[in-house]
């Protein structure tokens, strides 16, 4: 008897794209607020950004409830260790404890593309980005979801981040200024609103400092 | 306190035999929900017909149901699941209920439950086939969600399922606006189920809008929409192109 195969498919795609930019004393997290089925809108103010600890934020996209269910994990065991710790996780524990989660679901991934930013131990702006099974890789930038291809190739351009292969290495954190940086993420997503379907509505703009965190909301193109 | 999340069923992609055991395809189906916040609260509008693929099974079937003190919970999808979800979530109900603490489930809290036991069951690959619109009032404050058969979840001003997505909801984005009354709350569903009578082939004509305020539920008597059929075009179907035979 040949094996029976599901009619349904247990992923969807719901688009969206996230950005997230380091700087020297700042991290910016910006991603659109649209949230899509195939060719249907279902909600155009849906926020993919999350709050994991005091200095991690992390934003998805990808398959909504995956990234939902992700999220509540990330956060529960934060809270645990918060117990343990007597102390919030740093930026770069959480960016562990993001890549092992999504490893630990390697064979049943979660759908979700992740991009964590946030301040490192020294205060410096850190982001680091993930494919789904829990790759990741400090970097000074990065764009991750359906306008990625489009923003990516555009912040190489701006951000001019100097070669990984260079002894010593290098930082690739960016020496733009804070405005600079949110003028650049608002440039970059209303380029990417023009071309890709899934990414527009609004834009929602995370600023991390050391003295906490500031919210920006711009309009986009809603067609 | 433990809730009853449906049960492992084992190896459910491996074996042939198992496939009976979790379900492949829905049988017998509702169409879609429409649903908008207003002043008052949440109304929700639901067809009563329960499909059979391409036969209209039953002509009786009510959707929406009341959960709880505060809360509307409307299907579309397979018929059969979703009474397996008002079963969880009677048992969810009652164990709120035994506390006898004052406390009761908003809105919100059964939206989440909901969302945990679709998302849940779509891992095990045993999906409830539906798409569920939870909608309701507490302290004042109206809430209005979805979840869909793997998990997807949100909430809005107003949501629809199935082809409502596609022929409600540009409606309701155009005509919505905060505080409608519930006369005029009334008449955008009313707007928004006409279409669908005419464009959905699943859909009947004969519905019901429930509401939901910070007094309670109501659940109006099922009732049907005035269609128009005479255009010209349907008087004679073939003058712009006759056939040959």
């Amino acid at each position: 008897m040949t094996k029976q195969h599901a009619n349904w498919s247990p992923y969807d795609n719901n688009g969206g794209t996230c950005v997230a930019i380091a700087g020297s004393d700042y991290c910016v997290i910006a991603a659109d607020t649209r949230m899509s089925t195939g060719y249907s809108i279902l909600s155009r103010d849906y926020s993919k950004i999350h709050k994991l600890a005091d200095k991690a934020v992390l934003s998805s996209s990808g398959f909504q409830a995956d990234v939902k269910a992700l999220q509540k994990v990330l956060k529960s065991r934060h809270l645990v260790y918060q117990h343990q710790h007597n102390k919030q996780m740093s930026c770069p524990a959480m960016a562990q404890l993001l890549s092992n989660t999504l490893y630990f679901k390697r064979f049943f991934p979660y759908y979700a593309f992740n991009v964590l930013g946030g301040l490192d131990e020294e205060g410096k702006g850190c982001v680091f980005t993930y494919d789904a099974v829990g790759s990741y890789e400090k970097v000074g930038y990065s764009a991750q979801g359906s306008g990625s291809t489009l923003i990516m190739p555009f912040l190489d351009n701006q951000l001019k981040s100097p070669s990984p292969l260079l002894l010593p290495a290098q930082d690739a954190i960016t020496p733009l200024s804070e405005p600079e940086a949110v003028d650049l993420v608002k440039t970059v997503f209303a380029s990417a609103t023009e071309r890709d379907i899934y990414t527009g509505d609004k834009l929602e703009i995370m600023i991390l400092k050391a003295d906490g965190i500031r919210t920006e909301v711009m309009e986009l193109r809603k067609d | 306190m433990t809730f009853t999340i449906p049960i492992d069923n084992g190896d459910a992609l491996k074996n042939a035999e198992t496939d009976s055991q979790r379900t492949l395809y829905p049988y017998v189906t509702g169409t879609s929900i429409v649903a908008i916040k207003y002043k008052e609260g949440v109304l929700m509008a639901s067809d009563m017909g329960g499909s059979y693929g391409s036969t209209l099974r039953y002509k009786n079937i009510e959707r929406v149901k009341a959960i709880g003190k505060h809360s509307l919970l409307g299907a579309s999808g397979e018929i059969s699941d979703f009474q397996e979800i008002l079963r969880y979530l009677d048992e969810l109900v009652l164990n709120d209920n035994m506390w006898d603490d004052g406390n009761s489930l908003g809105p919100k809290e059964v939206h989440n439950y909901l969302t945990r036991v679709m998302y849940n069951r779509r891992n095990k690959f045993n999906p409830l086939w539906n798409t569920l619109v939870l909608g309701g009032v507490k302290n004042g404050q109206s809430y209005l969600g979805m979840v869909s058969m793997i998990g997807v979840s949100f909430e809005d001003n107003h949501v629809a399922t199935g082809f409502g997505n596609h022929l409600a909801r540009p409606i309701l984005r155009d005509e919505w606006h905060a505080d409608l009354s519930f006369e005029d709350g009334v008449k955008l569903l009313e707007k928004c189920m006409r279409v669908l009578l005419y464009r959905d082939r699943s859909a009947i004509n004969k519905l019901q809008i429930s509401k939901i305020t910070e007094e309670g539920v109501t659940v109006s008597q099922p009732y049907s929409l005035k269609t128009f059929w005479e255009f010209q075009a349907f008087h004679n179907p073939t003058a712009g192109a006759q056939g040959s035979w």
